[in-house]
């Protein structure tokens, strides 16, 4: 019997002999092109692991962070922008800029030589002038502009900050100067002009698309004059981006970058420990001990401007009663989120604005007081408490690590007084539309600055022009607090602006179509071989500068 | 063997008819707008939901729309996904190949272990080889793949480091996708990095398929025992033992022919639990499939995308066991008496 046996195994070892020898001929003919082809497509990169895919390539059309995050640094350059230590405006495509005395006309010199992507759907025949700037900006606005109605003609952040309304029109003074014309001087627009939103696309590339009637393609496949150019985007799975050989900065951007779409927080960490991530985006509190403990793995931190809000839906009863959104906000026990949600790496809200913004006023914020909750319900009609929902939005954001956990402890909160909640989630993109059509009830979300100045905080989140474009999450629009700050950025007196920043905050907090939560830290976890990946106080992520293997 | 192809045929329209006319409902059953549902368009204006309404003929009696959803069945338009707005079928297939490509060499890994061990099983019936096996196929039989799956991750990736735990390939290879099926994208580009992403893949390939493996190998390993064990019963067996046949000649030549029909048609019945498992399999392992997919339509409410993906597998499996019950019928002349078609 045991020769049967060996008979069978011999036998099946010629086969699995036979197998091997055509795998290592397989190989031993693979190996033998291997240097050529190696010396000519290098496998050089870096891995970056996202939590969203991005809504879209144009930084325009969007506010959402995860998107910017992964888009605007990288593909686009805007005309000037912000130092992240002095917060001075520093040139980027424009070389020098002059506001004349009115405030009503600012005048810029734009770089010369910079150079357009060529990619496999596009080759550049001139550098960028005049032209792509008057086209990227009259875009946002002008309404004989070829692309302004692609994509329903929303520019959320341009329209929630009132620029569309602002600028009367663009001239083209030569080939290398502009000069904006604006029908009030605001003194928040070269801030605006600075962000991550206000990129340089090229007019050719957009004339070309009108040409074949591709205009929905425009945003999709983009083209800039960034650091990095398009490549391809599978949903769900990755972005990756090929370096801009003729990139006007410098030419030392990594071959190619790669963007690995990980939903999952606990994922993203997992990928990190197996080196399948170079860098990841907020990796969570909880997990940042055992990212540190790590030789090979360093964890990035710095201050943010940012806060993380519960907004109340107030044009939906009973939230419209601020009774009833005073009660709730009285009902959440702060602590426990701080601890439970932020493990001490937050800021606990004082205001709407952060402690380290110049227009920050502490104010009196609700505390957590379960009977003084009840009667302001008892005062609004609802003894008895009622039914709500709340949505907490999918994905991890420096201003709110994990709303799931958030939700979940507001919920056990608002059981105390009687209030029944039911927890709402969709994926982020899918979120974030629902939102804007206000199908909500209250929601746990946030707001990462663009830009140091305070206004960022207010226009795009609480105007009214905010809740028409779907950006205002507490969908408040309050006459009074519009006019509070059209006349805040209608002077460039600071003492000014600040006096009405304050009466904004304190109009907030007396009013609460959202309640302040908490300022989150920025973090990000790097392998220790990437240098260059630095961390700001406010906008998108940069990697422009990022390099690998040089310790 | 015409009659028999007939009865098939007949068997499988009607299963594809039942399918169809589930999809369809899907459509009045999920939550929301009908014409949203159909195509996968929200906030359409007015001239659009016009031409939808008639696209779709919306209006007119059930039997005619289930007509025109056939239609655009065959057509391969599937509507377009809520989330991505891309068109369902193009998400089908581009997704579909990589559950096929990790199902197949999953399967092949389990046809590869589980026959010879159940071989060597039934041959050393009660002894210690038999023990052994029969142990561990019984444990790999009731471990749940989830838990399998993470194990493997704790210890290999994360603790030794060995084994990437997510996707196809290194993310920085690029490989333009040809046919979807990743091994064979690479070959056809004639091993590009010098036959290191070849590697790569095959490198990202091993946790999942073992995974994958483990469920249909024990099943194959205790299908095929059982089977030789009785045909070793039979009396032509007891025969050839009389005549002086030496062991091996018994199990190769004899016993063995016999006892893989049965099992030839388990190979084929084991893909719709693969497919099954492969989406739990995806879901850990991050892999790009229409089972991770599937899921994450579900979590969306993504209903176009839903019904397409439903559509698409499930016919997968109703050709796949149909092709196992042909092949079954060549190799296995009885079978093909059986009056009645079953799946």
């Amino acid at each position: 019997m045991v020769t049967a046996m060996t008979d069978l195994i011999t036998k099946h070892q010629q086969y699995i002999n036979h197998l091997w020898i055509s795998t290592f001929a397989l190989f031993a003919t693979a190996c033998s092109d291997i240097e050529q082809v190696e010396s000519a497509s290098k496998t050089q990169g870096i891995v970056y692991c996202a939590e969203a895919n991005p809504v879209s390539f144009n930084p325009q059309v969007t506010t959402t962070g995860s998107t910017i995050d992964i888009i605007a640094n990288q593909l686009y350059n805007s005309l000037i922008s912000i130092d992240p230590v002095t917060a001075e405006f520093k040139p980027e495509l424009a070389t020098e800029w002059h506001i004349s005395d009115d405030g009503k006309k600012i005048t810029f010199k734009l770089r010369k030589g910079v150079e357009f992507h060529s990619t496999d759907y596009f080759s550049p025949t001139r550098t960028m002038n005049a032209d792509d700037v008057i086209f990227s900006f009259s875009r946002l606005f002008d309404v004989y502009n070829p692309y302004h109605f692609v994509q329903d003609a929303s520019y959320p952040y341009f329209q929630s900050v009132g620029m569309d309304q602002l600028i009367r029109k663009i001239v083209k003074v030569d080939d290398y100067t502009v000069r904006f014309e604006l029908f009030s001087a605001e003194s928040s627009l070269l801030s605006n002009i600075a962000t991550d939103f206000a990129v340089i696309l090229s007019e050719e590339y957009a004339i070309q698309r009108a040409s074949k009637n591709e205009k929905h393609l425009f945003d999709n496949m983009p083209i800039g004059t960034g650091p990095y150019k398009y490549k391809h985007f599978l949903r769900d799975n990755l972005v990756r981006f090929h370096k801009h050989e003729r990139y006007w900065k410098h030419d030392y951007a990594v071959d190619q970058l790669v963007y690995d779409i990980t939903t999952n927080n606990t994922t993203r960490i997992a990928k990190m420990l197996t080196k399948e991530c170079d860098i990841t985006s907020h990796p969570s509190a909880t997990q940042l001990e055992a990212l540190s403990a790590r030789k090979d793995i360093v964890v990035d931190k710095a201050v943010n401007l940012n806060v993380g809000y519960w907004a109340f839906n107030t044009e939906k009863p009973p939230f419209n009663n601020v009774l009833v959104r005073k009660a709730l906000a009285h009902s959440i026990d702060f602590n426990k989120i701080m601890q439970a949600v932020f493990y001490g790496n937050g800021i606990p809200a004082k205001s709407i604005l952060p402690p380290s913004s110049w227009a920050f006023a502490a104010q009196n914020m609700p505390v957590y007081d379960p009977a003084k909750a009840k009667a302001y319900l008892s005062e609004a009609g609802f003894p008895n408490g009622f039914e709500m929902t709340l949505w907490a939005m999918p994905v991890s954001r420096i201003y709110n690590p994990n709303a799931r956990k958030m939700a979940e402890l507001i919920q056990s909160d608002l059981r105390q007084i009687g209030i029944r909640t039911r927890i709402v989630e969709f994926e982020w993109n899918t979120f974030i539309e629902r939102i804007g059509r206000h199908e909500h009830d209250s929601v746990l979300l946030g707001w990462a600055a663009d830009t140091p100045d305070p206004d960022n905080f207010f226009s795009p989140l609480l105007s009214c022009t905010a809740t028409f474009t779907g950006k205002n999450p507490a969908n408040w629009c309050n006459p009074e607090f519009d006019l509070l700050l059209t006349q805040a950025l209608d002077t460039n007196e600071l003492s000014m602006r600040k006096k009405y920043y304050l009466q904004a905050q304190a109009m907030l907090i007396e009013e609460m179509p959202l309640v302040p939560i908490a300022h989150g830290v920025r973090f990000q976890a790097r392998g220790s071989d990437i240098q260059g990946a630095q961390l700001r106080p406010f906008g998108g992520v940069s990697l422009a500068n990022v390099r690998k293997g040089e310790k | 063997m015409l009659d028999y192809l007939l009865r098939r045929f007949s068997l499988l329209l009607f299963m594809l008819f039942a399918l169809s006319a589930f999809t369809f409902g899907l459509n009045y059953l999920f939550p929301g707008d009908l014409l949203t549902n159909f195509s996968g368009q929200i906030n359409t204006s007015f001239s659009q939901s016009q031409m939808l309404e008639e696209k779709y003929r919306i209006n007119e009696n059930i039997l005619v729309q289930y007509g025109a959803f056939l239609g655009r069945l065959v057509e391969g338009d599937w509507g377009v996904s809520l989330s991505s707005g891309q068109t369902v079928f193009s998400h089908v297939a581009l997704l579909l190949p990589a559950t096929l490509e990790l199902c197949f060499y999953a399967l092949v890994m389990a046809v590869l272990l589980g026959i010879p061990a159940g071989i060597i099983t039934s041959a050393y019936h009660k002894k210690w080889p038999d023990r052994i096996i029969s142990s561990l196929t019984l444990l790999g039989f009731s471990i749940p793949v989830f838990w399998l799956a993470l194990l493997l991750i704790m210890v290999f990736c994360l603790g030794f480091g060995w084994f990437p735990m997510s996707g196809r390939i290194g993310l920085l290879y690029e490989i333009p996708a040809v046919t979807n099926f990743i091994l064979v994208d690479i070959w056809l580009l004639n091993f590009p990095y010098g036959g290191q992403a070849f590697l790569d893949a095959l490198h990202h390939l091993a946790l999942p398929t073992i995974v994958l493996a483990m469920y249909p190998t024990t099943v194959l390993t205790r299908f095929t025992r059982d089977s030789m064990l009785n045909v070793l019963e039979q009396n032509y067996i007891k025969t050839a033992r009389a005549k002086g046949l030496n062991r091996r000649q018994i199990i190769l030549d004899h016993a063995l022919r016999n006892a893989l029909l049965p099992v030839i048609k388990q190979i084929g019945l084991q893909f719709s639990t693969l497919i099954t498992l492969a989406m739990v399999t995806e879901v850990i392992f991050s892999w790009p499939g229409i089972g991770r997919w599937l899921i994450d339509s579900i979590y969306q409410r993504d209903y176009p995308a839903i019904q397409g993906g439903l559509l698409a597998v499930s016919m997968f499996v109703i050709f796949a066991n149909m092709l196992a019950d042909l092949t079954h019928s060549l190799l296995d002349p009885v079978s093909r008496n059986q009056s009645h078609g079953k799946v």
